[in-house]
């Protein structure tokens, strides 16, 4: 019972808070309530016993990305109204599309079968929480997809260093070498200053 | 096949790929601008060492990382011409991005990168392992698409590329669930047990996105709208890489989960096959017969040639599969030398590459344009040279299953697009000669001999390649 009213809650303001998001006029409010979606969501998860994804949701789309974005929109003049232009001329393409999408996903989910023969679930036996099973097969069973990640996420720092880093000349740099190697004869300079004269 | 949990000798070839390129990641790092020869030169050498441990006979084969990696016969034909593809690219690149002054020790290592994706897709035996393997070698090729980002049309190339490019993982990774909802398992073997006879409309949509994501990467009509405008766009070093190492690894992955996964259903994969081969023949056929760059008539050509390895896939059996890495094998030889050729078409200096400026080739340097006019009779499938075996190949598995329909449509769109490639030749060798293109460069004129001498002699030992190809098919059946 509980979790049925703790169920419609998150899904209420969660719905509505993703409407809100495309529909705000300020971005910074859209990106709130971009976070908003995420914590109803990590709520959802909770319900379903699923307390791992649920904490990665908050830690990782709430913590960095979301975050993340409310910095990008402060800080770089995105001119939203312009970006918001082609909304009326696309509509009606968009609603298609998503009216057929829709249409294929109820079709195949209300005729949702698994294989008689599919292989047995993996659950974790016993009193094992969801984080302690990923624990014990991330870095054992699913090595190799680990370190496959681990290549992924490099390539992806070395191609954003690649498109964006730009040499340029006369760019001030710290010298933690120069900084440390200065001694106090070099860097102060003791003068007498004679009074009402100045230097 | 021996299954194991962790075996060092079935992953080498990764191994010593993924340590090669972070140690040359590091060192690069280190070094800066200055590293960028030294990272070329060793990263062509790395190739060739990885290469060499690939086709390694005795070196034990199996299934690894608990089902998750499969080294077999078809891994190591695969694996081994996609390397081919990579090195003999970073050869052609040196000299080019030397000329136009495009340095950075990031572009041989962004090659390391997206090539270790390719082996990893190639072997993958899973659907996180194919979809880790295609997202790793996405995304390198993403970058190098967009390198010269002072370039406009560079740029475009690589942000429409990208964006497309997530789409369609996106659409792969949406199907992969759907099958894994219905098998419970994203292991090949399992899937086939569990999709055997039993049919739902999950697993259906499931493998029609699934299909949808890997055709976007051999770009397949109708996923192809990137190709010509990333082709064209793209350095042409770059633009050779994309036309044949990664097309050999999607085309790999596409026939291993074609015959290794969905066998139960092959009537299904075949039809929507079909289709998509039907489309991309024609459209390679009659879309590039008005192009004037000769990049963009690459890119319609190379979609063409999908739609040509796609009819053996079609025919579904064992020789149908054996057309495919055949096809593949005689394509990948056929684009490298096409494009060494284009990699030589510079003029004071700079690179030019409309189809105009080959005119009267014949009488300014007559043996590079005897080459090209090899390559492009090859191209369009005149007998007796390699590319028409290709053809010849695959037409043959898919009358033996029947399709009949299909192989006229073939034949006729073959012959439509021979017109494009025997115009280049006519270009060459009736029209008035323009300006000689400058000296050419040793390492692109030595690729392309090469190839032309291989795709002459192909007719006197066929069977050298058909027996491998045999070998290699017969590992998924």
């Amino acid at each position: 019972m509980a979790e049925a009213v703790l169920f419609w809650i998150f899904s209420t303001i969660l719905v509505g808070s993703a409407i809100a998001v495309i529909m705000a006029r300020n971005p910074v409010h859209s990106v709130l309530f971009l976070i908003l979606a995420f914590v109803c969501a990590a709520g959802l998860f909770l319900i379903m016993g699923a307390e791992f994804l649920a904490m990665i949701l908050v830690v990782v789309y709430v913590g960095a990305v979301a975050v993340l974005f409310l910095f990008v929109v402060m800080m770089l003049d995105v001119d939203f109204a312009r970006m918001k232009q082609g909304f009326v001329e696309y509509l009606p393409q968009g609603l298609l599309i998503a009216f057929v999408v829709g249409a294929e996903l109820v079709y195949v989910v209300s005729g949702w079968s698994a294989s008689p023969k599919a292989a047995a679930a993996a659950t974790p036996s016993g009193t094992l929480s969801n984080t302690a099973a990923l624990g014990q097969v991330l870095y054992t069973r699913y090595f190799y997809f680990f370190q496959a990640a681990g290549m992924i996420l490099l390539t992806a720092m070395i191609g954003a260093i690649v498109i964006t880093l730009q040499h340029k000349a006369g760019v001030k740099r710290q010298d933690i070498g120069a900084q440390v190697g200065r001694t106090r004869e070099a860097a102060v300079e003791l003068r007498k200053v004679p009074s009402r004269v100045g230097l | 096949m021996h299954e194991t949990a962790l075996s060092l000798p079935v992953v080498l070839p990764e191994a010593v790929l993924a340590l090669g390129t972070l140690l040359l990641v590091l060192y690069g790092a280190l070094r800066g601008e200055r590293a960028y020869n030294l990272v070329t030169e060793v990263s062509v050498a790395l190739l060739g060492i990885v290469f060499l441990i690939v086709v390694w006979k005795s070196r034990p084969m199996g299934i690894t990382f608990y089902g998750a990696f499969a080294d077999d016969p078809f891994t190591r034909f695969m694996s081994g011409l996609a390397l081919i593809g990579s090195l003999v690219t970073l050869l052609l690149s040196l000299a080019f991005m030397r000329a136009e002054r495009i340095g950075g020790f990031e572009y041989p290592v962004l090659i390391l990168l997206s090539t270790l994706g390719m082996l990893m897709l190639i072997s993958a035996n899973d659907f996180i392992a194919l979809y880790l393997g295609l997202e790793l070698m996405s995304l390198a090729l993403y970058v190098i698409a967009a390198y010269r980002r002072t370039d406009l049309r560079a740029t475009e190339a690589g942000l429409k590329y990208f964006v497309l490019g997530a789409l369609s993982s996106g659409m792969l990774l949406y199907g992969a669930s759907l099958i894994y909802g219905y098998a419970g398992s994203v292991n090949f073997g399992d899937i086939a047990a569990a999709v055997h006879d039993h049919r739902s409309m999950g697993v259906l949509f499931g493998l029609v996105f699934v299909l949808a994501g890997l055709a976007f990467k051999i770009s397949a009509v109708p996923f192809h709208m990137w190709t010509p405008d990333v082709y064209e766009g793209a350095p042409t070093p770059v633009t050779t890489f994309f036309a044949s190492a990664p097309k050999i690894a999607a085309m790999a992955v596409l026939v291993r989960v074609a015959f290794s996964a969905f066998p139960g259903i092959s009537a299904d994969w075949r039809q929507i096959l079909v289709f998509v081969s039907i489309a991309s023949m024609a459209l390679g056929a009659f879309a590039a017969i008005g192009q004037s760059n000769i990049k963009r008539l690459m890119a319609y050509s190379s979609i063409g040639h999908m739609g040509f390895a796609l009819v053996g896939l079609t025919a579904g059996t064992v020789e149908g599969a054996q057309s495919v890495i055949v096809y593949m094998s005689i394509y990948v030889v056929m684009t490298l030398g096409t494009f060494a050729g284009i990699l030589m078409m510079r003029r004071d200096g700079k690179a030019v590459e409309t189809i105009a400026d080959l005119a009267g080739l014949a009488r300014t340097d007559p043996t590079m344009a005897f080459y090209l006019a090899t390559m492009m009779f090859s191209l369009a499938g005149v007998p007796p040279l390699a590319g028409f075996f290709a053809k010849f190949y695959v037409f043959a598995a898919a009358i033996k299953a029947g399709l009949y329909g299909l192989s006229v449509i073939g034949v006729l769109a073959s012959a439509v697009g021979a017109y494009y490639y025997i115009r280049i030749v006519k270009i060459m060798y009736i029209d008035d000669p323009a300006q000689a293109f400058d000296r050419r460069s040793a390492v692109a004129s030595s690729v392309l001999a090469l190839a032309a001498v291989l795709v002459l002699v192909f007719v006197f030992a066929p069977t050298l390649l058909t027996n491998a190809a045999m070998a290699a098919a017969q590992t998924l059946f």
